[in-house]
């Protein structure tokens, strides 16, 4: 269970978030939902802990990311926007050290690193170096490293940015079955389409301010007669002559 | 939390040793860097043997007027030149100036009806200054008419019943006291530099790759999130730097007395005192200084947002360890305590002491050692605490 209450963060004169409260259930896949630049990426760094809130709090299966983000860190699997892998290391060695680093002992990193390669359909690629892997495939064995540790939460920023039709199928598939396993996953995007067809419960954010929450079909019953983009493209623009107000 | 660290530091390694491309260039520095060193040396040793005894051919004007000179120079290797179209002084001093000749002896036209008279027969010795290559012929030259000047002087003395001696009432002896060794160390000078950059060099990769490398290609964010504090990821990344380094010191050191044992060092009367004895203790004295180094170039590389920035910094970093060496160059300075907290300096003081086959003494070395140490750990945790910085994500 992640809970963010009263999040907010600025940099210089942009205020990228403003007072963002939303839970994120285990179990569930929560969508935070929104236009470029709307804060989504700051949110999940926060969480992350590399970055802190100027104030508000938030915390990750009832750990607070500012009193203990070590611990934090520990419970948590993280898959940043376009995550890098390490170029002269094969797949199973760039999971392998993300393993060692959260201090798995060597038997039990050995069994989680095939585990995760048959899982995610990487054994072709398990020992080749990452330096000429395709988009799909750094995005798999980057996700494998943020499940090395078997982490009760996931982030993951824009997942599906630069993936093929195929790869995006697996990964859903794959992010349902971590739900299933009651896993909390909570991702950004700022496509309608795909968050439609993959999340549980929906957070749309603009202008650093959460404008709807809830289930797609919570959001349906209370704007009748139109579809999830529409009520999207609705909540953003009536953020932004919210602002200009 | 030591654990964090190893692991760290090896896969910098294991990345570092996979990479051809920067595992080449680590090598080439000092492998390639010794034999350039020894051949500059060799040139420079080979010309300042080559004249003294080589024959010295010059242009001289009027020089039949004086055919027991022409004898006495000729019998110390200088020959007047044969064919050389000069008509008087002006023209020889123009041709010098052109730089058609080294020199030019030109003998006054009154010198035959001067000489053996009391007014001096006058000789005019026309070179460039400016031109170093020209200065040890003239300087052979000069010393060969004085030293006939001299002759025939004491000669008319003695033909007056007068005791030669009476000119010379002082007589100076000179003593050099320099031993072999520390002239070449003279020579040697410019190792102290030549060593700390190699060794800076072998660092630099992972220092940059580390920071701005990271963050380039955007796997610094997911690092971050790992349970390990920053702090531990810097020092695991400074290890294997560290490591780097000293391996890179190490095969600079094992190449270099192979170069050195190429160069004609005792045809100018001296020895190279370079043996592994000498470069184990060399090692000894700059190990300490890695650490420092490490931590300069990540707490730089910390702060620039790619490769290429960091890169275009830290050639000016690599640049800053020369400016005590200057000064001691400058200054001809000795190693004494004032002086031995200063890093760089310090260990160009040592290195200088031990190819001379000096003794330096034992508290001295440690000050050294604990000073650059002390340096090296300040620097760390102000790179730390860059680290910890929230911008440095980029």
């Amino acid at each position: 269970m992640i809970a963010v209450r009263g999040l907010s963060k600025r940099f210089g004169a942009v205020q990228a978030l403003d007072a963002v409260t939303f839970d994120a259930a285990d179990g569930e896949i929560t969508g935070l939902l929104g236009p470029n630049g709307a804060g989504k990426s700051t949110c999940l760094r926060i969480l992350s802990t590399v970055i802190s809130a100027d104030s508000g709090t938030a915390t990750v299966g009832g750990i607070d990311v500012a009193a203990d983000p070590l611990g934090v860190r520990r419970v948590l699997g993280v898959l940043p926007h376009s995550a890098g892998l390490y170029q002269q290391l094969t797949a199973a060695e760039n999971i392998a050290y993300y393993g060692r680093l959260h201090g798995l002992p060597e038997p039990l990193l050995a069994k989680r690193v095939e585990e995760l390669l048959d899982r995610l359909d990487l054994r072709a690629i398990a020992h080749r170096k990452a330096k000429g892997f395709s988009q799909g495939e750094r995005t798999k064995v980057a996700l494998a490293r943020a499940l090395v540790h078997d982490p009760k939460h996931l982030l993951l920023d824009e997942p599906t940015n630069g993936l093929d039709v195929m790869a995006t199928r697996h990964l859903r598939d794959w992010l349902r079955e971590l739900r299933d396993q009651g896993c909390c996953v909570l991702l950004s995007s700022h496509i309608m389409q795909e968050v439609e067809a993959l999340v549980d419960r929906l957070v749309i954010i603009a202008g650093g301010r959460v404008v709807e929450r809830g289930t797609p079909a919570e959001l349906a019953a209370r704007h009748p007669g139109r579809n999830l983009e529409e009520i999207f493209v609705a909540a953003v623009l009536g953020a932004s002559r919210g602002a200009a107000a | 939390m030591r654990r964090a660290i190893a692991v760290v530091c090896r896969k910098e390694l294991l990345e570092t040793a996979r990479d051809r491309r920067i595992m080449f260039s680590l090598l080439l520095g000092p492998l390639l860097g010794p034999v350039l060193f020894a051949v500059i040396m060799s040139v420079a040793v080979s010309q300042s043997v080559s004249s003294i005894e080589e024959p010295l051919e010059v242009p001289m004007l009027g020089i039949e007027q004086a055919p027991n000179l022409q004898a006495f120079l000729a019998a110390r290797g200088i020959e007047p030149l044969a064919e050389h179209g000069l008509q008087d002084a002006d023209d020889a001093a123009a041709a010098v100036a052109r730089g058609e000749h080294d020199l030019v002896l030109a003998l006054d036209e009154r010198f035959a009806k001067d000489f053996g008279t009391t007014a001096a027969a006058r000789i005019t010795l026309i070179f460039d200054r400016s031109k170093s290559r020209a200065s040890g012929r003239v300087e052979r030259v000069r010393r060969a008419l004085g030293a006939y000047a001299s002759r025939i002087g004491t000669l008319r003395l003695v033909a007056l019943g007068v005791d030669p001696l009476l000119l010379r009432p002082i007589a100076i002896d000179e003593r050099d006291v320099s031993t072999p060794a520390g002239r070449s160390a003279l020579m040697l000078g410019m190792l102290t530099y030549f060593l700390l950059f190699a060794m800076l060099t072998g660092g630099l990769h992972l220092a940059i790759d580390s920071t701005a490398g990271e963050r380039e290609r955007r796997s610094l964010e997911p690092l971050l999130s790992l349970p390990v504090a920053r702090t531990e990821l810097l020092l695991g990344k400074m290890a294997a730097t560290v490591i780097c380094m000293l391996l890179t010191l190490g095969l600079t050191l094992a190449a270099f007395p192979v170069a050195v044992h190429y160069l004609p060092l005792e045809r100018v009367g001296m020895s190279a005192g370079f043996g592994a004895g000498t470069a184990l203790a060399v090692f000894g004295v700059l190990a300490p200084f890695a650490p420092l180094g490490a931590a300069v170039m990540m707490l730089v590389a910390s702060f620039t947002k790619t490769y290429r920035e960091a890169q275009t910094y830290l050639t000016f970093v690599l640049l800053v360890p020369t400016i005590p060496l200057v000064f001691a160059m400058i200054l001809n300075v000795e190693p004494r305590a004032a002086l031995m907290w200063i890093p760089s300096l310090s260990q160009h003081l040592q290195i200088m002491a031990l190819l001379r086959q000096e003794p330096v003494p034992l508290s001295l070395a440690a000050l050294s050692a604990g000073t650059t140490l002390a340096f090296g750990a300040a620097v760390a945790a102000l790179a730390a605490r860059f680290y910890r910085r929230e911008s440095l994500l980029g």
